[in-house]
């Protein structure tokens, strides 16, 4: 008897949340200038997987969360540029240099390069990351100690050399001697981890839209990072978030800087290819 | 454990039973559709503890992936697996111990974890701390609460 009358309320409480399915129509312009590209065609690499539109995380976010990133006055997350900039002037190391000391202003130095990160490095003869890359630059030319790479001071300078490139399209190479860094990455992303045996795929690819218990989800897209989050009320970085993501899975996770989280990040970044880079973005 | 469990047998004699009536996860005979026809415990399950299994975080966690309408007074829902009100009509009780136990024999690749199943492990964890954990893992769920859900869903009829 009581089942009955609590079914039928329930009907009625589930269903609007079917209204939530889907990323939404908005568009996204920032300080009423600049239009962010957040929905294009899927790159060619990705016609096996049955995606034919890439999508920004932003879709997938509140009214409300989404606002935050249009204004730089309300995004959170430019505070941290400001302190990367900080950084970016700071003589540091044994060599008695800053970053600008080389690179000169971020503005003219770094534009478009967050677009292509991660990159084949010829010399060191590996995909780098921009964190490896913010690294290499403080051990080998500054003879500073490293930041650590998902701290605050790396998401601070990630965040300081994404800006550079708002608005650019992602642009990754996958081949080349890319190549076989690309195909361990997306070997990766299929790889159903941990006791929940659960892979990106099947969050990512197979269910984006859907909610899982409170979660809209999304496409799991980088080109929005560093990503300030309401949740945690700090920058996050693209590998702290992978380490979050497979960790629910109840999966030993694989460590931020590893070779496994490198290839990964490369493969993820290549399934952006065509989106503006929008870091650093606003999520919850 | 055995060992232990088998010296304090006299003092312990009805937690021996309960155990020795317990199939194993490595244990679980499946059909060739994924079915479970014997009961795990040998002890009728209890719908309603069934229902606070699934709509709890740390145990079932079910209604993160499935609307389950008799379970409504829990908030938030989701929707990557088929709702689950009228699943009594749909499946035996059977199908239902084989797909809470082990959802993957009865729909392959799918995305539903095996709740009694301990090993074989791509990079098995401790539990959510991202470390690492050691084969054989405790099951998601226990033989109990297996049977507990595998009750509720049966209660699940439509109209
Ligand atoms: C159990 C489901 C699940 C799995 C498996 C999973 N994720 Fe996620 N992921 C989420 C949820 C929930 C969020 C937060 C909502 C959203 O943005 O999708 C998220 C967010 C993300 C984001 C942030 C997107 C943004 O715009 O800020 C990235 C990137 C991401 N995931 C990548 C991955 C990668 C790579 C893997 C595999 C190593 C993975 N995820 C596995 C559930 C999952
Ligand atoms: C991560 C997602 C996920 C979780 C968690 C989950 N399921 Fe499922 N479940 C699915 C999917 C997806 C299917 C559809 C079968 C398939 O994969 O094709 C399914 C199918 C089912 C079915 C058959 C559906 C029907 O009526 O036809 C039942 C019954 C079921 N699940 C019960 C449960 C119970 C009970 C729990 C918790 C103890 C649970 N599920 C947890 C994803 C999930």
């Amino acid at each position: 008897m009581k089942l009955k009358a609590l079914t039928a309320a329930a009907a009625l409480l589930v269903a609007p949340g079917l209204a939530l399915a889907g990323p939404d129509d908005d568009t996204l312009v920032i300080n009423g200038e600049t239009e962010m590209v957040t929905k294009t065609e899927a790159p060619a690499h990705m016609e096996e997987t049955g995606i034919s539109e890439i999508i920004s995380g932003w879709h997938f976010r509140s009214d409300e969360t989404q606002a935050l990133e249009m204004d730089d006055f309300d995004n959170p997350g430019m505070v941290f540029v400001d302190i990367g900039m900080e950084q970016w002037e700071t003589v540091e190391g044994s060599a008695e240099k800053s970053c600008a000391s080389c690179h000169d202003a971020p503005e003219d130095s770094m534009t478009g390069v967050r677009a292509v990160y991660p990159k084949w490095n010829e010399e060191a003869e590996e995909v780098r990351t921009l964190a490896q890359q913010i690294n290499a630059c403080r051990e080998d030319q500054m003879g500073a100690e490293p930041y650590g790479y998902t701290s605050g001071e790396m998401a601070n300078m990630e965040a300081l050399i994404s800006l550079q490139s708002r608005g650019m399209p992602v642009d990754v190479a996958i081949d080349g001697p890319a190549q076989s860094t690309w195909e361990a990455g997306k070997e990766l992303y299929y790889t159903r981890t941990g006791q929940l045996e659960l892979s990106c795929a099947n969050c990512h690819e197979n269910n984006y839209g859907n909610m899982i218990r409170a979660d809209h989800l999304s496409q799991g897209q980088i080109n929005g990072f560093p990503v300030y989050r309401l949740k945690n009320a700090k920058l996050n970085t693209v590998h702290a978030r992978f380490k979050g993501c497979v960790r629910d899975t109840r999966a030993e996770t694989y460590s931020p800087g590893s070779p496994e989280f490198v290839a990964l990040e490369l493969y993820v970044a290549s399934r952006g290819n065509g989106l503006s880079v929008e870091g650093p973005s606003v999520r919850n | 454990m055995r060992i232990l469990t088998a010296t304090c047998a006299a003092v312990l004699m009805t937690a021996v039973s309960a155990a020795a009536d317990e199939v194993a996860p490595d244990d679980v005979t499946f059909g060739e559709y994924g079915a479970v026809e014997t009961s795990l415990t040998g002890t009728e399950g209890d719908a309603e503890n069934g229902a606070m299994v699934m709509k709890t975080k740390s145990m079932g966690n079910c209604i993160s992936c499935h609307q389950v309408s008799a379970l409504s007074d829990a908030p938030f829902h989701g929707e990557i697996g088929p709702m689950l009100d009228g699943a009594g009509d749909r499946w035996s009780e059977a199908e239902l111990r084989g797909i809470v136990s082990n959802a993957k024999n009865t729909f392959p690749e799918s995305m539903m974890p095996a709740y009694y199943k301990s090993s074989g492990f791509i990079r098995p964890g401790d539990g959510f701390t991202g470390k690492a954990g050691e084969e054989p893992l405790p099951p998601l769920l226990s033989a109990q609460q297996i049977e507990d859900v595998v009750a509720f869903l049966m209660t699940q009829k439509e109209e």
